[in-house]
């Protein structure tokens, strides 16, 4: 199997106006294949969606700083000019974000936005890119996409414009899908939809998917493997079976025990106790250390190895695999 | 669309009253009396007494208002006391040139304004920006008289390219008419292009971290199109109508301005008119100035719509 994205080192520093530096992303290395979803989990701040706008070249150049290797396809994104990054963005490499309200242009057409797209990329004129315009909208289950081509954002319902998002980002067939969190600002019943639409569309398109959460009931859903992000880095990566019945990392172990559960009845819901270290400093140790209740002095000295688990299954921690310790 | 403009023009009407309330009411608060202006050095009580009768000036103020009403509804804003020209002639005489000028400085104004804020948005923190920002603070802070004369000490006297005063009619010389109201025009529109520029460059900045500004870099579209569709498209509307504020207030004559390079229009026509307590031309002037004003804000309205689909319907 070779990887169609394959993620070393990557690492995104932060700067301030006031020379103030934050280190966002720290070695962080995955790879991804054609068809496979890769779930990147872990609370806010912890890095994922730096990780995603690096990979796609959505970084401030002024203020962001990335380094590593971020391969696609054989290429390095990051050596590529700002030129041959744009030819690829939006045909190759497709994002959607978290907040369906104000991602679309409220001064343009649903279809305008799709439209432009095509025209860019794949050099349509406008009448074939508005037909296949409405061909997306329905696609990504759009009521009478014929009508709503031609109406603006506002009109729409949050579901619907993330549909439209969708359209968009699969307009040009891309290979590689980054979905940032793209259910998170939708109500139940219109996220359940949004992820079928997700699900519908990797069986039909052999993309890779990487998509973003911090909800593990979505992450369980629909990926097949699973990075858990703490603190910048990536601390546990692992198919996602293995992920939720075998979790080798405390981090993980922590946030799969904060997950309310309808078959267990409990008290009080576990939390993980105190917050995301000061990322000004790259701290010492384990990043993790300060608030596992599995740490002890070996923790805080130097950084923790990686521990090769199973198949596809590491954990950044020094006492992995945790078989023994789990509580 | 059509039921908002209809909706807007409805509610010129009211406003339109309002105004010419206040005008005509403001005009009889103003110490001085007009009669005895016009009655000349004699005084002559019989004079005063036929003077008061033939302008309504013995009636009560409700039956002036509604003289007054009548005659600017049938096109007649009455007479200048003074010169005894009726106020309708001074002022087709004036507006034109009131215009032109007022027209050329908003086109500078625009240009200047709105490319040296969207460049300093895009080149933020770099030397244009600075650049561009030192530019705004000087056209903001210079005066329009001192940037009058210097201009004059410069184009005029130094280097003679261009008429340091009077005012050729475009129908004239079209060439002498743009010579003859270049500077004054580059005077008014500098200190509007700089307030431009810092709108236009604070909206920009704004729209430019938007979602939309992201997704569309996401879509690879080129950063052209980025900046002067999706981003323009939605800063540009404020500063739509910050433009035609400014150019309501242009249209209503640049009194120093056109006293430097001695330019007639309607500055000079109603500073004249104050001064000599030509009731009759004030009303005028300062009722045409409203209007103007007021029809320019609806335009401005509609072109807000236009670019903004939110507001259609």
């Amino acid at each position: 199997m070779t990887a169609l994205v394959d993620v070393a080192n990557l690492r995104v520093v932060f700067h301030g106006d006031r020379g103030q530096t934050m280190h966002a992303v720290e070695t962080v290395n995955f790879e991804l294949a054609r068809g496979v979803t890769l779930g990147l989990v872990g609370e806010s701040g912890c890095g994922k969606s730096v990780t995603a706008l690096a990979i796609m070249g959505l970084l401030p150049k002024a203020s962001a700083d990335v380094s590593g290797y971020v391969g696609f396809e054989g290429t390095n994104l990051l050596g590529l000019t700002n030129a041959a990054m744009r030819d690829l963005r939006g045909d190759r490499l497709a994002m959607i974000f978290q907040e369906p309200m104000t991602s679309l242009n409220p001064a343009f057409t649903i279809g305008e936005q799709i439209i432009e797209t095509l025209v860019r990329h794949r050099g349509m004129n406008r009448a074939q890119a508005r037909a296949r315009a409405i061909e997306l909208l329905r696609d990504v289950r759009i009521p009478s996409p014929e009508q709503r081509v031609d109406e603006y954002p506002h009109k729409l319902s949050g579901g619907m414009r993330q549909r439209a998002m969708v359209a968009i980002a699969l307009a040009c067939d891309p290979q590689l899908l980054i979905a940032d969190e793209p259910t998170t600002a939708l109500d139940v019943t219109i996220q359940a939809q949004v992820l079928d639409l997700i699900r519908s569309l990797k069986r039909k398109t052999n993309a890779a998917i990487i998509l973003i959460s911090h909800d593990l009931g979505v992450i369980a859903e629909i990926c097949d493997e699973v990075a858990v992000m703490y603190a910048g880095e990536i601390v546990e990566h692992a198919p996602v079976d293995a992920l939720f019945e075998v979790p080798q990392h405390p981090y993980t172990i922590g946030l799969l025990a904060s997950i309310p559960r309808l078959d267990r009845r409990v008290e009080t819901l576990a939390t993980i106790e105190g917050s995301l270290p000061d990322m000004s400093e790259v701290p010492q140790g384990c990043r993790f250390a300060p608030r596992c209740p599995f740490a002890s002095e070996i923790c805080v000295g130097s950084p923790p190895p990686i521990a090769n688990i199973g198949a596809r299954h590491w954990s950044r921690c020094v006492k992995a695999p945790l078989e023994e310790v789990r509580p | 669309m059509l039921s908002l403009l209809g909706k807007r023009l409805l509610q010129l009407i009211p406003t339109l009253f309002f105004v010419s309330v206040i005008i005509f009411s403001l005009q009889q608060l103003l110490p001085g009396d007009p009669a005895l202006i016009m009655a000349g050095e004699e005084r002559d009580p019989a004079v005063i007494e036929q003077i008061r009768q033939q302008y309504h000036l013995d009636r009560p103020f409700p039956v002036q208002y509604v003289y007054w009403v009548q005659g600017v509804l049938s096109g007649n804003l009455g007479e200048s006391m003074r010169i005894h020209v009726p106020v309708l002639d001074l002022i087709l005489q004036k507006l034109p040139v009131t215009i032109q000028l007022g027209s050329m400085a908003i086109v500078i104004a625009l240009v200047i304004g709105i490319s040296a804020g969207i460049i300093s948005a895009i080149k933020k923190n770099t030397f244009w920006d600075y650049a561009a920002n030192a530019f705004a603070l000087w056209g903001i802070s210079t005066p329009n008289f001192w940037l009058g004369i210097m201009l004059i000490f410069l184009f005029s006297v130094k280097l003679g390219w261009l008429p340091a005063s009077g005012y050729v009619p475009l129908t004239e010389d079209w060439r002498a008419s743009l010579a003859s109201t270049i500077m004054p025009a580059f005077v008014l529109g500098n200190a509007i292009a700089a307030i431009l520029m810092r709108h236009t460059r604070s909206a920009m900045l704004q729209v430019l971290e938007s979602d939309y500004v992201r997704t569309a870099r996401a879509k690879g579209l080129y950063e052209r199109t980025v900046i002067f569709k999706h981003a323009m498209r939605n800063a540009l509307t404020p500063v739509i109508t910050l433009g035609a504020i400014e150019f309501g207030t242009l249209l209503s004559g640049a009194v120093l301005t056109e006293q430097i390079f001695t330019i007639p229009g309607f500055g000079k026509l109603i500073i004249d008119a104050v001064f000599n307590r030509d009731y009759a031309v004030v009303q005028g002037v300062v009722l045409v100035t409203a209007t103007v004003y007021i029809v320019l804000n609806l335009l401005a309205d509609i072109a807000y719509v236009l670019v903004n689909p939110r507001l259609r319907n």
